[in-house]
């Protein structure tokens, strides 16, 4: 595990290389074995200096999320025995602390990525020396988790760093390159590995060596290093924290920090709190106050939820763990875009640049040439930033062929369909493609809203048709929702993963039913800020109370956004389809006042619910003629909290029902990814796990009896209730992942 | 419980808080001496009969730091007997520095003691103390912290006063200072600032703008409309009262208090002490009290605090000659005026903080002196003084003559 070499020259290495992993983390068995390695080094009167080092490619990639997300979920010791086993005797913190103060010098040989943990034992030592390779990742990213550093990562830092730069990284989770660490100074020392190529140092176990090298000579020049903070005299770096400049930027960031989660994700103001509560103290007081906010964390289910999302099922998705096993991997070598509006101009943007050739259609030469101009503006901003190389966007910008003619269509393996949400229009370019693409390429169409099963009676060849549902703008949203029609076949649905995972996005797949699984669940949002509307609470209280919950955009501000007139024709649209099956929704009547009556159709127009001008947009006043403002009470803003989370939680729970969505996992991250669901809930279902389902329906069922059937429970949730089940079993993630 | 009785007030000058303010060369030390050592002289005081001077301040750090009560009395001639304290509630605080001096005497603890306050701004500034209610994140976050520009806006916003309607306020207060100097209405109580050498260095409020105008007062920019864009406490109170879309930012430098430098002090005593002297009181002391209120919007304190001491005092806001807010910001006298139903010219008569400045601690014993002068001016019987205070407070203290 832990394989200490003392070398001649009295310096003690120890090197990291867990058994039957690819990758080295912090768990209990690791921890112990350093635990123990650290104390011999530090008591045996031989040793004269310790380097910390890494025999895997990564250095130590960071704490086992499983063991953390069985923290999060309850097992965990109670919190006074935590503290003794993280501070006290052979606790890792105690051991680093033991180690930082032995009179020996430490330093970290880093030749991989070491992240989290894996980066705070890099902290706890005298000096870092790094490879500057390009893959290698530094930093601390709990935050992105819902935690934060928990072993002496805040403590340091703070110190290092002071509080603001540390608060910087801290609660962003940054992952650093080599260079960016030194020029923060998070390390002191990195060795180019261009400039250890040409010295003729190749190969991962000779670039180790010197950074092992360079590593002991620091040792021998420094015989008896101490840490900064444990030196007399000490002060934190970049100035105080309560004088008038320090005042003025700690609430400045505390205030960020308040507003942008809206109090909603307790790991950054536990960050902030560690930094001001043990940065103003000695290492060790700040080691506790770390210790206790960590376990404040545990003992909340937002980590867990965010572990469990936006990790592990986030990577199960991303790894295509559903993907059908039989069907061989695709790659797809010529993909044909019909449509090249906002949609398929993204589409076609980053299928060119997943390598694939490109074909962009549309009505007319100018119209296609104007959806590839899209590509150019995003590639040439990335070059601006030096994010990417001018040939490189040559290069993917040639794999981009605007066209309006289907014979360039021809051997294409894919198409990716995104013309008007028209039936007539679809099925017309489906049939004229058919006629030119491979016989077994893949069809697949990018619609929010009308059926596949529908669209796919254009097609000669159904079972290859699929729904490919991506989301605006196509490059900055991570998220294609797949769909699949009845006729759709398994290897169709294979095929579609693999594209899907070529152009880098995560998938989730769900079956045909109007709306699918996002554009259903995300609908309710509006409807529901359009039935506050209507009851007359205040707009304002609405949107306030709507961003309260994590929303993004508030409901109203959302409305006017996707325009008035396109909610109303999608309605229309669905009450023509379904007869006398249309239910109406509380945004029917509204939308139709506002188009036909007021000429109000949204920010398009320069108002909606809002007025627009230069200076920004303020809720129209005129709202308050049409939809007077009710009684006020104190619970009123609990309570559209609720309404605004639950309605959607609940429809999430009706297309589990429904076998709209199968997976638990790709529910919730459908909703984080697709339309801004509040993570830190870890998603519908798994908020409705947290909330406990029992009290769930019951809650629903108080807000059906005040406010209509749309909050009555499916039948299927109150069996669950019932029987004490869950969406997401315990532990479910420790079997999955 | 005996009655605490106001034998005298003095104050100094206001000088402006800044560099160029002539009180900028003077210390915290020297101006709490010059207050006392008026006391002294005006009553020919024999200052070993004083118990305990109790001075607020609010920015007690740096050279106002480690007991700038005492500090005050070791400076001044008062005998090295009298004992002395430093008191901090914000705003308040010199305000709390004569209602702790009448609590001494009205308990029995004290025959004579002396309260008010120092603030030197142009030497220490607002928020050199720091505090964990601006700086630690579990106390920020819990109380939705904004500086009290931000509640003092949202106080206007939500109530409906317009730009308009505080500039109009802050025009008439500087009308009215202007002519209660023009009419020597303070004279009573300043305390003109004299160097080592005898030459006087600041003997008038430094502060006043006479000649403002609606017009003047239009152009300035809102003090806090940048904050509540760039640093988010716009976001942050519209978490803490989401029915309010957008806070309209009226408060400007025009309309809102001003920073000075100043000093005051409030001879306190009981019946007794003062015949021992052979003194007789200007007033008594009915009642006072202070209250607390939601810390972000911060400065609604006012009417709870007024309306507590009233019921103490056993009477009602018609009882009350003369009321005395302190004009931290316009927005707060327009709501204390809504609330109590109080017309304009029977508060803040001889104008406020807006044109004359808030010394921050010393203010209270300053605007309590001045109601004391106002009231014997016109020979009326009653006055109330109170503050909107730092946190979510409020304070009040009635005064009766006798």
């Amino acid at each position: 595990m832990i394989n200490t070499e003392v070398r001649p020259d009295g310096i003690a290495v120890l090197v990291w290389d867990m058994p039957d992993r690819s990758a080295n983390v912090l768990n209990e068995a690791s921890i112990a074995a350093f635990v123990e390695a650290v104390n011999a080094a530090v008591t045996d009167p031989d040793v004269k200096g310790i380097i910390l080092a890494s025999a895997k490619s990564d250095f130590i990639a960071g704490a086992d999320l499983e063991m953390l997300q069985g923290f999060a979920d309850g097992d965990v010791l109670p919190a006074e025995e935590f503290y003794a086993y993280s501070l006290e005797g052979d606790g890792l913190n105690a051991t680093l602390r033991r180690m930082e103060t032995s009179g020996k010098p430490v330093v970290a040989a880093i030749t991989g990525t070491a992240l989290g943990g894996g980066f705070e034992l890099c902290l706890a030592c005298h000096h870092r020396v790094v490879l500057d390779a390009p893959s290698i990742r530094l930093g601390l990213p709990e935050a992105t988790l819902g935690l934060l550093p928990a072993t002496g990562g805040t403590q340091r830092l703070g110190r290092m760093l002071g509080w603001r730069k540390a608060a910087d990284l801290l609660l962003s989770g940054a992952r650093l390159t080599a260079q960016k660490a030194l020029s923060l100074g998070l390390v002191d020392e990195i060795l180019d590995q261009n400039a250890l190529l040409e010295a003729g140092v190749t190969g991962p176990a000779v670039e180790r060596e010197a950074v092992i090298a360079a590593a002991a000579q620091w040792i021998h020049a420094n015989p008896d290093a101490r840490q900064p903070w444990d030196k007399r005299g000490f002060t934190l770096p970049g100035g105080g924290y309560y004088d008038p400049v320090g005042l003025g930027d700690s609430t400045a960031l505390i205030t960020k920090v308040f507003v942008s989660t809206q109090g909603n994700v307790p790991a950054q103001k536990a960050i902030l709190t560690c930094l001001h509560d043990g940065l103003l103290a000695s290492m060790d007081a700040g080691l506790r106050v770390e210790c206790r906010e960590f376990y404040g964390l545990l003992a909340d289910p937002t980590a867990g939820n965010m572990i469990r999302s936006l990790f592990f099922n986030m990577q199960r998705a991303r790894k295509l763990e559903r993907r059908p096993k039989s069907v061989d991997v695709r790659k797809f070598e010529k993909v044909g875009v019909l449509g090249a509006g906002m949609m398929g101009a993204g589409i076609a943007l980053v299928t060119a640049q997943s390598g694939a050739q490109v074909v962009l259609l549309d009505r007319s030469m100018d119209y296609a040439s104007k959806g590839k101009a899209y590509s150019e503006k995003v590639l040439q901003k990335s070059v601006q930033r030096g994010k990417l190389s001018a040939s490189a966007r040559e290069e993917v910008l040639s794999r981009i062929l605007p066209t309006s003619d289907y014979t360039d269509l021809e051997g294409c393996d894919l198409v990716v369909e995104a013309v008007f949400e028209d039936r007539a229009i679809k099925a017309d370019v489906t049939q004229k493609s058919e006629a030119v693409i491979r016989p077994d390429a893949v069809f697949g169409t990018n619609t929010s809203t009308l059926p596949i099963t529908g669209l796919a009676e254009a097609s000669s060849r159904p079972e290859q048709f699929i729904g490919l549902h991506f989301f605006s703008p196509v490059d900055r949203m991570d998220l294609v929702e797949i769909i699949c029609g009845t006729e759709t076949s398994e290897t169709t649905l294979a095929q579609a993963l693999d594209y899907v995972a070529q152009i880098g996005k995560t998938p989730i797949i769900v079956n045909d039913h109007r709306g699918f699984y996002t554009s259903r669940v995300f609908g309710t949002y509006t409807h529901e800020g359009a039935a506050l509307l209507l009851e007359g609470k205040p707009p304002a209280l609405i949107e306030n109370v709507a961003r309260m919950t994590g929303m993004p955009v508030p409901p109203l501000a959302l409305l006017d956004e996707i325009s008035l007139d396109l909610v109303l024709t999608v309605r229309r649209q669905t009450q023509a389809d379904l007869g006398s099956a249309f239910e109406k929704m509380p945004l029917d009547d509204i939308s139709a006042l506002f188009v036909d009556e007021l000429g109000r159709l949204g920010r398009k127009s320069g108002k909606g619910f809002y007025e627009y001008d230069d200076g920004g947009k303020r809720l129209w006043p005129g709202l308050a003629e049409h939809f007077p403002v009710g009684p006020m009470n104190d619970d009123m803003v609990d309570e559209i909290k609720q309404r605004l989370l639950y309605i959607q939680a609940l429809e999430t729970a009706r297309c589990f029902d429904e076998g709209v969505i199968t997976d638990a996992g790709d529910a919730d991250i459908g909703a984080i990814l697709g339309w801004g669901f509040p993570a830190y809930t870890g998603g519908p279902l798994s908020l409705i796990d947290t909330v406990g389902v029992d009290r769930f329906v019951r809650e629903c069922d108080a807000l059906a009896q005040k406010y209509g059937a749309r909050f009555q429970p499916p039948a299927s949730l109150r069996t669950m209730a019932e029987r004490g089940e869950t969406f997401h079993p315990r532990g479910a993630a420790k079997s999955a992942a | 419980m005996s009655d605490a009785y106001i034998y005298d007030a003095v104050r100094t000058p206001r000088g402006r808080g800044n560099a160029k303010g002539a009180l900028n060369g003077v210390t915290p030390a020297t101006l709490g001496a010059s207050v006392l050592n008026a006391l002294k002289q005006r009553l020919d005081l024999d200052t070993s009969d004083v118990d305990d001077v109790v001075f607020g301040c609010v920015s007690p750090t740096e050279e106002q730091g480690g007991d700038i009560g005492r500090i005050s009395v070791l400076m001044s001639d008062f005998d090295w007997s009298v004992s002395g304290i430093q008191l901090h509630r914000h705003c308040a605080s010199g305000l709390d520095g004569c209602n702790f001096a009448a609590a001494l005497v009205g308990s029995g603890q004290a025959d004579f003691a002396v309260g008010g306050g120092v603030e030197s701004m142009s030497r220490v500034p607002m928020g050199a103390g720091g505090s964990a209610w601006i700086g630690d994140p579990d106390v920020a976050m819990r109380t939705y912290f904004a500086p009290q520009g931000v509640g003092a806006d949202l106080i206007a916003t939500m109530n409906g006063f317009s730009r308009l309607d505080v500039d109009q306020y802050a025009v008439e207060s500087q009308q009215l200072a202007a002519e209660a100097w023009q009419e020597e209405r303070f004279a009573k109580s300043i305390i003109p600032i004299v160097d080592k050498n005898g030459v006087t260095v600041l003997d008038k409020d430094e502060h006043m703008r006479p000649g403002t105008t609606l017009d003047v007062l239009a152009k300035l920019p809102s003090s806090f409309a940048g904050v509540g864009r760039d640093v988010g406490y716009d976001r942050l109170s519209a978490m803490r009262y989401p029915g309010v879309e957008a806070i309209d930012h009226v408060h400007t430098a025009g309309n809102s208090s001003g920073i000075v430098d100043g000093a005051s002090a409030v001879l306190f005593g009981s019946l007794a002490a003062g015949e021992k002297i052979g003194r007789k009181p200007r007033a008594r002391v009915r009642a006072f009290a202070t209250t607390g209120t939601d810390p972000h919007i911060m400065l609604t304190g006012p009417t709870p605090a007024a309306q507590k001491a009233l019921k103490r005092a056993g009477m009602t806001a018609s009882d009350i000659d003369i009321f005395e807010l302190n004009e931290a910001f316009a927005s707060v006298v327009l709501l204390f005026m809504r609330e109590m139903g109080i017309e304009r010219d029977c508060i803040n008569v001889n104008g406020g903080a807006i044109a004359l400045g808030h010394p921050l601690g010393a203010t209270g014993g300053m605007i309590l002196g001045t109601v004391l002068d106002e009231l014997e001016r016109r020979d009326a019987e009653t006055g109330l003084i109170n503050m909107c205070v730092g946190q979510g407070q409020g304070i009040a203290t009635i005064i009766e003559r006798v």
